[in-house]
């Protein structure tokens, strides 16, 4: 009975806990202008059950994306458990599902078990793979300090989860059934050596401590997720359904420019009296840019396929497009926070520096690379449009070429003329 | 394209040089290239000439929405005015802005990359590829980022090698994955911020490693930085780095 009302309890306080913490990420999303984005439904839909539901931009890494595939449909699939935990919690019983579903029982937890070592395995491996031999991406600068925490935090997490399971499954089987016609399950079998010759009270001590330590665990996860990268095996839907579909080489027309030139060019030009200018060109911070920015911000899972891919960042340049991201995300962070000095600082340059934004060749590689359709080069441009239409702080040179422009309707200091001069030539 | 319609008469297609074929020497090849393909192939095709002007591609990409647009909408202006509806681009980021930006300002118009165009052709039977030329030679292409992943074209550029009868190669990273030459987003414009290599050495090198005798481009600004990158490591009397259409031109004896 005390248990059950310490559970209930417990359960409340977890569940208050990350709904408080969701509210607050909405909080940081609200901050953006509207993407714009509710049009092509069923394209994406179509989108997001291709690439988010089914991994489709994993390939390039076969290996990595086997193991992520395993920590992901494992995750998933095991937490159909916790409503059996849920359930005995509440009520007080003890594997309430086994008596209505027999064989099947017996044939779901060989399967959940299975699958809890692979994911016990597969986050060895990327923990060494990540502290040791790593790729460079994942023993890079833009990990320093939190980052690198957060993943080696979320890897530990996963295998105390699983262990917790596999643990008590075994130390129950020798508790109650050494002797008895029941077969062991398949992985926890393995394990009865361990607890040879502990007596029946500190086996049934146990198991019931990690039956707690997994409930409390899977709590404590779901609290930590929403401030870690590891949220993305959430948002990952929501952001991939808000993907930019408009062609990739496509930037999107500023309405309020195409008026101004209009009006300008045509006087019996007449503007939509219904549009509201915007209170600036481009992106200055974080409430600049618009929803899906923010939202990709905060699905980013810091892999850093995109700057692994990144001409500039392969080159020795300080433009990092996963920087980019978790920047955007640590500035949302602060807003929110509103600490001291917060709404003094900006995005660009307490969080982003000229010098990153200016390195961007404007590739697409990193929003090809990008697992998740996340798009950095979106934000560096919008930055860019700040820069130039606001302050009028282009490089020297790049001011040079656009002077040719305006002036002679070429980049570089040719009369506009003599454009057909290969002719004769 | 004033000529033409001052003698009421229309083309086929309106050829798009750009500025850099119209200005700069190695791109003007380039543009002179595609006007013979086009000679050949009996497509009658008009130039803007004094009439065209920069898209305003890297005044978009540097952050210059309003140059851009001024851009945009006196070309558009000049191409609806002559009521263009073919247009064949010989760079990227010309084909681009053209194809895919100019429609949201009310420029809608069938454009075509060189390349497509050119392969086009061969598939009407209108052009035919004379091979002989390039026999036993290593090519190897690079991937322009505006008609690749931006576009999504990978086939065309390589389909018309394939004609050429000499060895095609590819590098590590190639296609969807091809590294950038570093001229794109006004690159080419300004000089790079600090780092420890140049984007355009470490292309170069890629191609290089690939033992090819040519390294074939679909795109000026590629050709340049290419260029720039093969005489870096001191192969440029090797090894050539040439347009598609230069490519083909020189196959047909043109
Ligand atoms: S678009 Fe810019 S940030 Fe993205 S990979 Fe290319 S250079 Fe890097
Ligand atoms: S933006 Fe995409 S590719 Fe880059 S680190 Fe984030 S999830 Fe990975």
């Amino acid at each position: 009975m005390i248990s059950s009302l310490v559970f209930v309890a417990l359960l409340a306080a977890g569940i208050t806990g990350f709904t408080l913490q969701v509210r607050r990420l909405r909080r940081g999303l609200a901050l953006a202008r509207p993407a714009g984005r509710h049009d092509r439904q069923s394209e994406r839909w179509s989108t997001m059950t291709r690439v988010a539901l089914g991994q489709g931009k994993m390939g390039p890494r076969p290996l990595a994306a086997a193991m992520h595939l395993i920590v992901y449909v494992g995750f998933v699939l095991i937490n159909i458990e916790v409503l059996e935990i849920i359930l005995d919690g509440i009520l007080g019983t003890h594997r309430l599902f086994r008596a209505p579903l027999g064989g099947l029982y017996d044939g779901l937890m060989n399967f959940f078990e299975v699958l809890g070592f692979l994911v016990i395995v597969a986050c060895v491996v990327f923990l060494v793979r990540r502290l040791r031999l790593g790729p460079k991406r994942l023993n890079h600068p833009d990990l320093t300090g939190w980052p690198q925490k957060d993943a080696v935090n979320i890897l530990v997490i996963e295998i105390v989860l699983m262990s917790a399971l596999l643990l008590m499954n075994a130390a129950e089987y020798q508790q109650l059934a050494t002797g008895s016609q029941l077969a062991p399950w398949l992985i926890s079998g393995l394990m009865l050596p361990l607890f040879g010759g502990w007596s029946a009270s500190a086996l049934s001590a146990f198991a019931t401590s990690m039956w707690w330590l997994h409930f409390v665990g899977i709590l404590a996860f779901l609290n930590y997720l929403p401030r870690s990268k590891h949220f993305h095996i959430i948002l990952a839907f929501p952001n991939v359904w808000y993907s930019k579909l408009t062609p990739r080489g496509q930037i999107p027309a500023m309405e309020s420019v195409t008026t101004e030139i209009k009006s300008m060019l045509d006087p019996s030009f007449v503007p939509d009296p219904n549009a509201v200018p915007p209170a600036r060109f481009g992106a200055k911070d974080v409430h600049d840019l618009h929803f899906a920015n923010l939202l990709n911000a905060y699905s980013c899972t810091e892999c850093g396929r995109c700057t692994s891919e990144c001409p500039a960042n392969q080159t020795g340049k300080k433009l990092s497009p996963r920087r980019i991201m978790m920047a955007t995300r640590d500035r949302v962070e602060e807003v929110l926070t509103g600490g001291q000095g917060a709404d003094t600082r900006s995005l660009l340059d307490d969080w982003i520096s000229r010098e990153e934004l200016w390195a961007c060749t404007t590739c697409n590689a990193c929003v090809e690379a990008c697992p998740l359709n996340i798009d950095p080069m979106d934000i560096i441009l919008q930055m860019r449009q700040y820069l130039v239409m606001e302050e009028s702080a282009a490089p020297s040179t790049v001011n040079v070429a656009m002077g040719n422009i305006e002036n002679n309707a070429a980049p570089w200091a040719y009369p506009q003329a003599d454009r057909g001069n290969w002719i004769q030539q | 394209m004033a000529e033409l319609a001052a003698r009421g008469e229309t083309a086929e297609v309106l050829f798009w040089v750009g500025c850099a074929g119209s200005f700069d020497e190695r791109a003007k090849k380039v543009t002179k290239a595609v006007a013979k393909l086009l000679n050949q192939a009996g497509v009658s095709f008009a130039v803007l000439g004094a009439e065209e002007s920069c898209t305003g591609d890297p005044a978009r990409r540097a952050g210059n929405e309003f140059l851009f647009q001024m851009q945009a909408l006196q070309n558009i202006e000049i191409l609806n005015g002559y009521s263009v509806q073919k247009i064949v681009a010989a760079c990227p980021h010309c084909f681009n802005t053209l194809k895919n930006e100019y429609p949201q300002l009310g420029g809608t118009y069938e454009v075509f990359h060189h390349s497509q165009f050119i392969e086009q052709l061969l598939r009407d039977g209108r052009l035919r590829v004379e091979g002989g030329s390039f026999k036993g030679k290593r090519i190897v292409f690079h991937d322009p980022c505006y008609l690749g992943r931006a576009n999504g074209e990978y086939e065309a550029p390589r389909n018309l090698l394939a004609q050429l009868d000499a060895e095609i190669h590819e590098m590590k990273r190639s296609k969807k994955n091809g590294l950038c030459c570093g001229a794109g987003g006004a690159q080419i414009f300004k000089e790079p911020e600090a780092g420890n290599a140049e984007i355009h050495h470490v292309r170069a090198e890629e191609a290089l490693a690939t033992g090819a005798d040519i390294i074939a481009v679909g795109c000026p600004f590629c050709k340049l930085m290419l260029t720039d990158g093969v005489t870096h490591h001191g192969k440029e009397g090797q090894v050539q780095v040439l347009d598609i259409a230069e490519a083909i031109a020189t196959a047909n004896d043109l």
